[in-house]
């Protein structure tokens, strides 16, 4: 019938996006903050990836004439006390952010998945147990039990993953058990019970593939989280151990002695910090958007 | 339209059309619907869910969620307003006023946090130049109309504390507070008790008559339309496909869907008498409603219809006027009582 | 709602016990204690001195036994004795209470009133060019480091007064301690209404899409009477809950910025002490933390209920 006479308010409810082309297209309209998103976090593990290729020096060699060097031709960023170039140690730096993102994210969401499945599916006092020590994770602040747990364990690369992955647990812990309590009265699961499966094979088979949208929701607003902590652990001294070029360790308290004399070293490190979670953040609501459904417009 | 009603319309809505924009595509969600309603009169409009009947009547108030919905044509007239152009202000001043809305879920339709009194004392204050306390004197005055026992002390209460058929009559109460010409009643006791079904819809019978009100009643449950409605439209997928007296419609349907609809509902003593199909066994129809963004053309009804041809699938039918004010959108209506179906 | 106080008082001081315990035995397993680090830091290699200070210490018992000590000592008001400064712990960390609290109070204070406007606005008018604006503001707000935040600020001070405004001494009057914790208190605070704008906005949408939001409307009602009156009670309720969330937020917000202030407070005492290995002042500090946060969720549950009506009147 009339058929023509609507078609550009489809085209923005977007009804017309066809094929994987039509639907990036559409996606990138609805969602143009989370392109950007992903953009940034693109860009981020490219430059990880690639910094052998993309700096021109070291971030570990130093030189007493370049100490406190402002940005010039050779050193866009300038250089710091010890006359390191920073915008090398700002690209071998998102190597460190990216490792202890992905590493305590992809840590503490293993940890948190098994914690919740098990709390789940098994309920009793297991469930009862497992919820009590959730409960005394999440009372004390993410940075406090990190600090705590990176003072315990000493500073280095792994224990820094580690500590701030254990205050990730709660929240993924807690998404997944209500997930799976809601998931293991569903129909699938009794018939799958009804051939006769074991639990552990329900759980890892039927239930976890089901969960896995807002895993990946929740996990992406963590390694925003996760980044931030480490830059926090590593200002206080707590975190990355000198002289791996961790963007918190290069705001370190000191930093504040620079603001009148090389602000460079102050603006720079903090603004990737900055970009990259802002990165994740953006990533992480699109997704939210497109993958829960209660939040569709 | 309704020449044969010796009333003026209260309301009149003529060509009405309200299309939703999705990313499933465009969704016919009400398609050139007709009718007209008399004051005092009660107008029941059936059909399955999804056919439309409760965005028609969200049309009507022009309350349709917008993004995605959106009214594009047709008039809705209320005692000669063209309401579909008016300002905004303007309609805040007839939405509770000269028309209002009940809806079906008497649970969640108040507000948790409000006491039940100010949410009618708000209806009244937002048209009437009352003093908050004369406003909710007359909002307890209403709790008594819908006969809740002890009005003064339910209008202190919050919604949660009361009953669903009491949070029923609350609403009945809150929209009935101004004294509208027109209340859109939408499943009003579908979500309610049997037993409290035959008393809300008896209430809203009585205030109706005391009142002058005109009704109309939205539901699918065809027992409902035959206790209380004078006349009756069908909707199919979005149209308007059937209108008659309800005698008529009951006796004799024109419309292959209204009659299906009619053969799948048991008949107990409501139509005792004159229709002598009261213990054939219950008909299906056969097939499902077509998605509303996927509709066929021609008429709707054709792929489940058994009188369906190639005409049908051609065209949506012209509403015709077979009998003395019984209009009917069907190639083939004469066929249904030919056929002896 | 009696059986529902006792209950959730009864969880409370459980989570706060599993808290102690966990908090000891993480400062027990520590490779290295203190005596270690003063004999390496000082030199002495005398074993019979070394045994005797852990002996003092009580470093020599028992964990258990040390738990329950300190534990002891809890409920009688004696934390233990700082290792570093050899003064009470209460006495250190006492004084250091009330600046941080009025930083925190601040900090709170902005990121409501800001927040919540906002989140309103943003939800009220979502998809507009203002909600765009105000949503990117606020996950920028969660970006940005609040440490970072802090130095810019204090960077903005540099080049527009010449000075900043760091803590050196005790301020005098009322006035000079609110403009000297404006800065710090911004800096935490922006991060934080970041927060409460989100969950405000989330809140709003969820209950705007209501039926009792369209039943509002079809009595007539205008859009801010909607808005306001209707939807933004409601939406409050699960908002309330966020300050016990804000608690925990807070506190990390404030770690780092009392450092870059140079503030007083508690929260930059905590950074010294672990870096000192002052365990006495950690694990008292870490359990005052945890106390101030699961009472402050205890309180706002207690509100909700107060604040919701279907609560409220539920037996």
């Amino acid at each position: 019938m009339h058929s023509t006479e609507y078609d550009s308010e489809l085209v923005k409810a977007g009804a017309s996006a066809q094929g994987a082309f039509g639907q990036t297209a559409y996606f990138l309209r609805r969602y143009p903050l989370g392109a950007i998103g992903a953009v940034i976090m693109a860009l981020f593990v490219l430059a990880a990836l690639f910094a052998d290729f993309i700096t021109a020096y070291s971030p570990l060699s130093t030189d007493a004439a370049l100490s406190l060097a402002a940005p010039s031709r050779a050193h866009w960023l300038g250089a710091d006390y010890m006359g390191r170039d920073i915008y090398s140690r700002i690209v071998y730096g998102a190597r460190i952010s990216l490792a202890v993102g992905l590493g305590s994210t992809g840590l503490g969401c293993a940890l948190g998945v098994v914690v919740g499945l098990v709390s789940g599916y098994l309920g009793g006092w297991v469930d009862l147990i497992a919820q009590r020590v959730m409960d005394i994770l999440q009372a004390l602040p993410l940075l406090v039990l990190a600090l705590v747990m990176a003072a315990a364990l000493g500073p280095s690369l792994w224990n820094t993953i580690f500590a701030i992955s254990i205050p990730l647990i709660p929240a993924i812990a807690r998404v997944i058990r209500s997930n799976t309590l809601a998931l293991r009265e569903l129909a699938f699961v009794e018939a799958a019970q009804a051939i006769g499966m074991s639990e552990l094979r329900i759980a890892a088979r039927h239930i976890l593939p089901n969960t896995v949208a807002p895993l990946i929701v929740l996990a992406t607003a963590q390694l925003g989280a996760a980044i931030l902590t480490e830059a926090s652990l590593s200002f206080l001294g707590l975190g990355i151990p000198e002289p791996h070029p961790s963007w918190g360790r290069m705001l370190s308290e000191s930093a504040a002695e620079y603001i009148r004399t090389a602000p460079w070293l102050v603006i720079f490190p903090g603004l990737a910090i900055s970009l990259v979670v802002f990165g994740t953040n953006l990533l992480g609501d699109a997704l939210r958007d497109i993958l829960d459904p209660r939040e569709r417009g | 339209m309704d020449t044969h009603d010796p009333m003026p319309p209260v309301l009149d809505v003529a060509g009405l059309r309200t299309m939703f924009f999705t990313r499933q595509g465009l969704l016919r969600a009400v398609d050139d619907v007709s009718f007209s309603v008399a004051r005092g009169e009660v107008l029941a409009v059936v059909g399955e869910s999804g056919c439309g009947k409760s965005i028609t009547a969200l049309s009507i108030m022009r309350l349709v969620p917008s993004p995605p919905g959106r009214i594009v044509g047709g008039s809705v007239t209320l005692d000669g307003r063209d309401l579909l152009k008016l300002d905004e202000a303007q309609m805040r001043g007839v939405r509770g006023n000269e028309m209002s809305m009940i809806f079906q879920e008497p649970m969640t339709s108040l507000n948790p946090v409000l006491t039940v009194g100010s949410q009618i004392s708000e209806a009244i204050r937002l048209h009437q130049d009352l003093s908050r306390a004369a406003a909710a004197d007359k909002a307890v005055e209403m709790l008594r109309r819908v006969k809740i026992p002890e009005p003064a002390q339910r209008a202190r209460e919050f919604p949660h504390q009361l009953s669903g058929g009491m949070r029923q009559r609350a609403m009945i109460a809150m929209a009935l507070a101004c004294n509208p010409k027109v209340l859109i009643a939408d499943e009003p006791t579908t979500a309610l008790d049997v037993t409290i079904q035959a008393q809300i819809l008896e209430l809203i019978l009585r205030l109706q008559q005391d009142l002058g009100t005109a009704v109309i009643l939205i539901t699918h449950d065809l027992g409902v339309v035959a206790e209380t409605a004078q006349r009756v439209i069908v909707m199919y997928a979005g149209r308007k496909i059937e209108e008659a007296d309800v005698g008529a419609l009951f006796a004799e349907p024109l419309h292959p869907y209204t009659h299906g609809l009619l053969a799948s509902v048991p008949r107990l003593a409501i139509m005792s008498g004159q229709v002598q199909a009261a213990q054939e066994r219950l008909q299906e129809i056969p097939g499902m409603v077509p998605p509303l963004t996927n509709l066929p053309t021609g008429c709707a009804f054709a792929p489940r219809c058994r009188f369906a041809d190639a005409q049908c699938r051609a065209a949506f039918p012209p509403y015709t006027q077979p009998r003395r004010g019984h209009w009917v959108a069907c190639w083939h209506s004469e066929r249904l009582y030919g056929a002896g179906a | 709602m009696g059986a529902y106080l006792v209950r959730r008082f009864g969880l409370m001081l459980l989570t706060l016990f599993g808290i102690s315990v966990i908090i000891f035995v993480l400062l027990r397993v520590v490779p290295g204690n203190i005596v270690d680090i003063l004999f390496d830091s000082a030199g002495m290699v005398n074993p019979a001195e070394k045994v005797k200070i852990e002996k003092e210490l009580g470093l020599d018992l028992p964990i258990p036994q040390q738990y329950a000590a300190w534990i002891g000592g809890l409920v009688h008001g004696d934390l233990g004795y700082s290792y570093v400064s050899e003064k009470p712990a209460i006495a250190e960390i006492a004084p250091r209470i009330p600046v941080t609290a009025k930083l925190a109070a601040m900090a709170l204070a902005f990121s409501v009133l800001i927040g919540v406007p906002f989140g309103v606005i943003s939800a009220v008018r979502q998809n507009s060019a203002a909600d765009y604006v105000l949503r990117v503001l606020s996950l920028s707000g969660l970006s940005l480091p609040s440490f970072w935040l802090g130095l810019l600020m204090l960077m903005g001070f540099v080049a527009w007064f010449g000075d900043m405004p760091i803590y050196t001494e005790p301020p005098a009057t009322l006035w000079d301690e609110l403009l000297l914790y404006a800065a710090p208190a911004a800096a935490v605070g922006f991060r934080s209404s970041a927060l409460v704008m989100r969950l405000t906005r989330s809140s709003m949408l969820e209950v705007l899409r209501q039926d009792y939001i369209r039943t509002a409307r079809s009595k007539g009602a205008s859009a801010s009477s909607v808005n306001y009156h209707h939807a933004l009670r409601n939406a409050m309720l699960p908002v309330v809950t966020v300050i016990g969330l804000e608690a925990a937020f807070l506190i990390g917000g404030l770690i780092v910025t009392e450092t870059v202030f140079n503030i007083p407070g508690v929260a930059r005492f905590l950074v010294e002490a672990i870096r000192t290995r002052d365990y006495p002042i950690v694990q008292n500090l870490v359990m005052f933390i945890a106390v101030v946060v699961v009472v402050v969720n205890f309180i706002v549950d207690m509100l909700y209920a107060v604040l919701d009506p279907r609560i409220r009147y539920s037996g």
